[in-house]
């Protein structure tokens, strides 16, 4: 392994973008930022949607001048140099640059072509890349029809054409189901081990932590640079769990938030995960009333604790919103059904035989690889698709007969596509809240309910892209419940969010389904995963396995491992099941 | 180059790949962009079977030379002379008579089922044997639609003139002498209008297709995050733009070829030009109306955008202000000075040219030269605002 | 359910309107045609009328005066030469030439009928023949005159004793903005209406949103509804535009019954929609949708009438006209502007638009409801 070696460095970077709100004047992207990328180590972007990831990386490929400040790149300036830096670094943006009509094949020859790779170490490139990423098999096939975690790996190909002294990685873990970004993560791994530098942008926290360094980026602003052990460090001792609980834990997880000494805590599983205060003593878990046998374990702080911790805590547990709604019975009534519930697409069959229930005030959460199923099955039980056989009832209303009736029980949100942009904040409420059949002075009501709730009133007149995330986030969840419905559908809500607002968005929900609403939600966040009560795993069409988190881990446990992380039991259960299928097959013939 | 300092052992190959590159990247764009645009169906619709369709609708929709038209009679004096001039009339080769009362012809132009009736009134044939009176026929058009009232007008006019001659003739009386017209058609002798409407509609096709194609590609690779990835990889504004013009170009001027194809074989519109004339200016009327597509492709970064203004800027007048249907000539004179910036305004002439007078040299390399100034300033705007940057 | 409707209404128009650009789209195009295609007629005027003179004589001099004072031609320019003629034509300097020979004042005084001959461009003939048509008016009058000139009193030559009179019905001077403007209000607003409708549904599928309408309580009956409405409302406002100008600034008198001209409006509107929504139904992508919106609405331009009389048509083309909603509407606006037409005979236009709405919204329906299922 090479010495490491400085090869980026930006000095007092700042980065202004002319400011769309307000004419003629600009907007900071960037604030002063000063860093280093070395070599043969994966240097980690991290940092929540808008926070100058994309910014910082584009400054560095040469696609951005700053606007004060140098960066140097190799020892050379993006922008003067800029036919040396192209020929010398690596680059995938986000969408991953790929031509969709263009085979791997061609994408590659493209490549190649455009940066000079000739001859013998064309061949050579080629071959070298094709194994590496395992897509000999698939170089005739269209990009556009490869998988997401296939894509992905092209993309990182062409990137290295060339053989870049510098990879620029643009959040390539987006959209990716966790069995591919953990291959990828390892081959960029062994290229960083080789001697390149990387730099891996990302919004996933638990990515950051496998970075031998970190650049945190909140607001254009570098909160911090180092080891992100350095930053676990600072939480160290503080992190704890609340186990074997009595009663319910999303209602502690709310007590447990109210306390001062409580700076940060969510769910998982069957447990509680608090942060507590610097120096802060210990909660004391019979105020919190934690049951007689619940007991306070230390557990290793991560990442996201450390990141919590430098923006000075979570959003609090109390849910405003749901102090408005008003209760449903907890009846325990099954309120989704899916009944042998299958779709086809022509010879493909998208969902096998699926069935499920939940019951009212259940979080029930999708899970599965990328083309899995997963949101086949999340779109016949919201009504968007019809079942080529079986039934998805929801309240009782069979979806195929009584559509009209059963979507008035829905609340639907989804973080790509939610809200008009066409339309300005209030706009957007007074139609969805109007769609859903409320008028006149209870529409006017509810409308100014949501607004003071959510705090959108200086946003009114804007349009919804032009809000801060948070903001969008809660305008999303606000047009979704206005009409009080009793189950809420959510299609990965919290993609791209920074962990604050996350949080404040679980707190909603969980002050939701406390009032008796149920949630249907999918998500590639294991984070996410661990709210749910209850999980279905989904994986080539059929429902591999249905259980709260901690049986899912349970089933996953292995002698080597014996306490997975969710990470790992949806990792472990995908794989045993496509071995299971294939031994069929093979059984078969 | 301090990067050559730092490594002078690749000095070698960075020239090779900064100096030579510049073909090899340039084709390995142009072919990346042909083999998207011919995996796309849509693509193959808009080069050559949207054209092709046009051609056909052109051909056979927009007949200028008034064939027929529908007209009335009124018959209130059934005499010998007011006879003969109805027989002269339905014998006219471009009118088809109906009979019928006043009234039912009064309705009928009110419903459109004629053009126009002409009144033989009822004293006709007495006044017209009672000298120092004046033996009227009336003709009323429908004047809703003024060139169609003039058809009528004319073939009236010249179904009465033959009577009158016809009459003279029978009663031997002298005529005031008559100035005869001989009208010569030069280049297309039958006067059909169809034999320069089909060649300017190719016009009209390869504006909308040209600027169509192009308004799209641009703004697609800014949708689709590719242009990001290319602009990190060495590749030049140049190569950048040319890859844009060139295979478009190719797939352009076939379609256009196919285009005088059809018109030529199918349509049976008589070609009299030369084929290189033909390709000198398609050339350059191609580039303009590409470098339009693109430069509006360029500035707009948003395929909806991009299409909808092609739309306004390219077919609406290409159709009305280049002379293709409309007398440039006959305009007001502001407008005639608009429709000089218009690269289809030259094509049309030099097509039309090509098509039934042949090589007129001097008309069509005038042509040509405003169309090289337009091509010019399209894609050199195109390349003035094409970014090498996301923030320049 | 009248007020899910009238939110789905109120979204969309809020949608169109909203964003600057937007707005600039739905008038600006309006307002260019609007001021363009007036002008822009089949008249032929101020044009350049070459004369070859090979005659030495008066009369062909007093001729060519009374050609210069015509309409038609603004500019005499005189050729000497064939290759001046060949030149002339060629280079398209004048839209005709005359060529008098050299014995034509001669002949005329001599009573004979000399020929004179006319040199049209073959790539402009019917302009060429329009102006051909002035030609032969000015030489009637001047025989005429000659005629009467000649025979003082008339009595003996008989032709001088018919006369055949010209009257051109509801547009006594032919002018030809009367034409254009009511076959306008036809033609912008099928651009507007198409483009809400068909755009917009694409639009929605692109950005998702379209999911989110499917997800609530609408039935697909609404969803139409609430693209149809505002479609209307925009194009028919883009129509009452035009007819305001028509009216106000280009000074066409209508003579109709504004009523009438409202009613079958929207008619013509909601075979329009239906267009809309069947293209909209079967494209998923605003790229396909704009395809298909320009691949309808370029052949029914061409198709209605407008630029070409649909009577020169063969005869299976004319039948597929039948189904362009445009070809009936334009006789419609024309006709209840000029004509002040009657209820009946403004039904025998109107029936055929049910008949075509009809169909579009029945297949559109059929096809939302079965991409839904």
């Amino acid at each position: 392994m090479s010495a490491q070696k400085v090869v980026i460095t930006l000095d007092k970077v700042v980065k202004e973008f002319p400011d769309p709100a307000d004419k003629g004047k600009t907007k900071a992207a960037l604030h002063e930022i000063t860093a280093k990328v070395r070599t043969g180590v994966i240097t980690g972007l991290v940092g929540p949607d808008g926070a100058g990831k994309t910014t910082m990386i584009r400054l560095m490929g040469g696609l951005l001048e700053a606007t004060k400040g140098t960066v140097r790149v190799l020892d050379m300036d993006p922008i003067k140099d800029s036919s040396g830096l192209r020929q010398a670094i690596g680059y995938m943006p986000q969408k991953f640059g790929l031509y969709e009509d263009l085979s791997v094949q061609e994408n590659l020859n493209l490549y190649a072509d455009l940066r000079g790779v000739l001859g013998k170490e064309r061949e050579e490139s080629f071959g070298r890349l094709l194994e590496f990423t395992s897509l000999q098999r698939f170089t005739d096939r269209r990009a556009g029809r490869l998988s997401g975690g296939m894509k992905q790996k092209l993309g990182l190909a062409c990137a290295l054409l060339g053989q870049p002294k510098v990879l620029l990685l643009d959040e390539p873990g987006v959209g990716v189901d966790p069995i591919s970004r953990r291959e990828l993560w390892k081959m960029v791994e062994d290229l960083a081990k080789s001697g390149l530098a990387v730099l891996w942008s990302t919004a996933y926290l638990d990515e950051a932590e496998l970075c031998d360094e970190v650049l945190l980026l909140n607001e254009g602003k570098l909160l911090f640079d180092g080891s992100p052990k350095e930053l676990t460090g600072r939480v160290k001792e503080r992190c704890m769990h609340i186990r074997n609980i009595e009663g319910n834990r999303r209602q502690l997880l709310t007590r447990a938030l109210n306390r001062p000494e409580v700076m940060d805590g969510v769910i998982q599983g069957r447990n509680v995960r608090i942060l507590l205060k610097e120096g802060a003593k210990k909660p004391d878990l019979a105020e919190l009333e934690a049951g007689p046998k619940a007991e306070l374990a230390s557990v290793t702080p991560h990442f996201e604790d450390g990141f919590i911790d430098i923006l000075g805590g979570g959003p609090g547990g109390h849910s405003v919103l749901a102090e408005q709604l008003e209760a449903l019975p907890l009846d325990g009534a099954v309120v989704i059904e899916a009944e042998h519930l299958t779709k086809k697409f022509g010879d493909f069959t998208a969902t096998d035989d699926v069935t499920f229930k939940v019951t009212r005030g259940e979080i029930f959460g999708l899970l599965g690889p990328n083309g899995a199923g997963k949101s086949t099955t999340f779109k016949m039980m919201c009504g968007l698709l019809t079942p080529t056989s079986g039934t998805a009832k929801v309240t009782g209303y069979d979806l195929k007969r009584s559509a009209s009736k059963a979507r008035q029980q829905l609340g639907y949100m989804a973080q790509k596509f939610s809200l008009y942009s066409t339309l300005s904040v209030r706009q957007n409420l007074n139609f969805f809240s109007g769609v859903y059949g409320l008028y006149g002075a209870k529409q006017k009501k509810t409308v100014e309910e949501m607004i003071d709730v959510f705090g959108l009133k200086p946003f009114l007149e804007a349009a919804p892209d032009t809000l801060p995330l948070g903001y969008r986030q809660r305008l999303a969840l606000a047009c979704a419940v206005m009409h009080e419905p009793a189950i809420l559908f959510l299609d990965e809500p919290t993609s791209g969010v920074d962990p604050v607002t996350r949080r404040e968005f679980w707190t909603h929900i969980n002050g939701i389904v406390e009032k008796g609403v149920t949630v249907m939600v999918t998500t590639h966040f294991m984070d996410e995963a661990e709210y749910c009560d209850r999980i279905g795993l989904v994986s080539q069409g059929q429902l591999i396995a249905t259980g709260t988190p901690d049986d899912l881990k349970e089933m996953a446990a292995t002698k080597e491992n014996e306490d997975p992380t969710m990470e790992d039991a949806f990792i472990s259960l995908v794989q045993q099941h496509a071995e299971k299928t294939k031994g069929a097959a093979k059984a078969k013939e | 180059m301090e990067k050559e300092k730092l490594k002078p052992e690749s000095e070698k190959t960075l020239r090779e790949r900064f100096g030579a590159g510049f073909l090899r990247r340039l084709w390995a764009l142009s072919y990346k962009e042909s083999l998207q645009t011919l995996r796309d169906p849509s693509s193959i619709l808009v080069a050559f079977i949207l054209p092709v369709l046009l051609i056909f609708i052109f051909g056979f929709a927009i007949n200028l030379d008034s064939t027929r038209i529908r007209m009335g009679l009124v018959m209130e004096d059934m005499g010998p002379e007011a006879q003969r001039f109805a027989a002269s009339l339905q014998g006219s080769p471009y009118l088809s008579i109906v009979r019928g009362t006043r009234k039912e012809m009064e309705q009928a132009v009110m419903e459109e089922k004629v053009r126009g009736f002409i009144v033989i009134m009822h004293d006709f044939s007495r006044k017209l044997d009672r000298p120092g009176e004046m033996a009227a026929m009336q003709v009323i058009t429908d004047g809703t639609e003024p060139n169609i009232a003039v058809f009528v007008e004319n073939y009236s006019r010249g179904a009465w003139q033959t009577w009158l001659g016809q009459r003279a003739l029978a009663r031997g009386e002298k005529m005031p002498p008559d100035i005869q017209l001989e009208p010569r058609y030069w280049f297309n002798p039958a006067a059909e209008s169809r034999n320069y409407i089909i060649p300017g509609s190719i016009t009209i096709i390869m504006t909308v297709v040209g600027a169509l194609f192009t308004s799209l590609v641009v703004a697609r690779e800014w949708e689709r995050g590719t242009m990001e990835a290319l602009l990190a990889t060495p590749v030049t504004r140049t190569e950048l733009l040319l890859s844009k013009l060139l295979p478009y170009y190719v797939l352009g001027i076939s379609s256009l070829l196919l285009c005088v194809a059809v018109a030529t074989f199918i349509l049976k519109v008589p070609f009299r030009g030369s084929i290189p004339m033909l390709l000198v200016v398609s050339t350059f009327f191609l580039f303009s109306a590409l470098g339009l597509g693109l430069l509006l492709s360029t500035l707009l970064r948003n395929q909806f955008n991009a299409a909808q203004a092609a739309l306004n800027a390219g077919f609406l007048p290409a159709m009305m202000l280049s002379g293709f249907i409309y007398e440039i000539s006959s305009m007001p004179h502001l407008l005639q000075y608009i429709t000089c910036l218009l690269p289809a305004r030259y094509f049309v002439t030099s097509i039309q040219t090509l098509f039934q007078a042949g090589d007129i040299h001097r008309l069509l390399w005038r042509d040509v030269f405003f169309l090289m100034l337009s091509s010019a300033f399209f894609i050199g705007l195109t390349a003035y605002h094409t970014k090498r940057r996301l923030d320049d | 359910m009248f007020h899910r409707i009238y939110t789905l209404i109120i979204k969309e128009l809020q949608t169109l309107l909203r964003d600057p650009e937007g707005r600039r789209f739905l008038i600006l195009p309006v307002l260019m045609q609007l001021c363009l295609f007036p002008f822009v007629t089949m008249e032929v005027k101020h044009n350049t009328l070459g004369i070859m003179n090979q005659d030495d004589g008066p009369l062909s001099v007093e001729l060519i005066q009374r050609f210069a004072t015509a309409k038609a031609f603004e500019n005499v320019v005189s050729i000497k030469s064939e290759a001046e003629l060949k030149e002339t034509v060629e280079m398209q300097k004048a839209l005709l030439v005359l060529r008098f020979p050299s014995d034509f004042s001669r002949a005329l005084e001599s009573g004979k009928s000399p020929v004179l001959q006319v040199i049209l461009d073959g790539r402009r003939s019917t302009t060429g023949q329009i102006a051909m048509g002035y030609v032969a008016d000015i030489l009637q009058a001047y025989s005429l005159e000659r005629a009467e000139a000649l025979v003082p009193g008339a009595t003996g030559a008989s032709p001088l004793r018919t006369s055949l009179v010209v009257r051109h019905w509801f547009n006594p001077n032919l002018d030809f903005t009367w034409y254009i403007l009511p076959s306008l209000v036809a033609i912008i607003t099928t651009i507007g209406a198409l483009i809400v409708t068909s755009l917009s549904i694409a639009r929605e599928r692109e950005q998702g949103t379209f999911d989110q309408l499917l997800v609530s309580p609408l039935t697909p009956g609404m969803i139409m509804l609430g693209k149809a409405i505002p479609a209307l409302i925009i194009s028919m406002s883009q129509a009452s535009i035009i007819l305001l100008a028509a009216i106000f600034v280009y000074r066409v008198p209508f003579s109709g019954n504004l009523f009438l001209m409202y009613g079958s409006m929207f008619f013509y509107m909601v075979s329009l929609v239906g267009f809309g929504l069947f293209i909209s139904s079967i494209c998923s992508s605003q790229q396909q949708a704009f395809l298909g919106t320009f691949s309808f609405m370029m052949p029914a331009m061409l198709l209605s009438g407008y630029s070409a009389p649909i009577d020169n048509m063969p005869q299976w083309l004319q039948t597929i006209t039948w189904f362009n909603p445009l070809r009936h509407f334009i006789v419609i606006s024309k006709d209840v502007f000029l004509k002040n037409i009657d209820f009946f005979t403004v039904l025998e236009h109107v029936w055929p638009l049910w008949v075509i709405a009809a169909i579009t919204l029945t297949g559109a329906s059929i096809i939302f409801r079965f991409r839904l299922g």
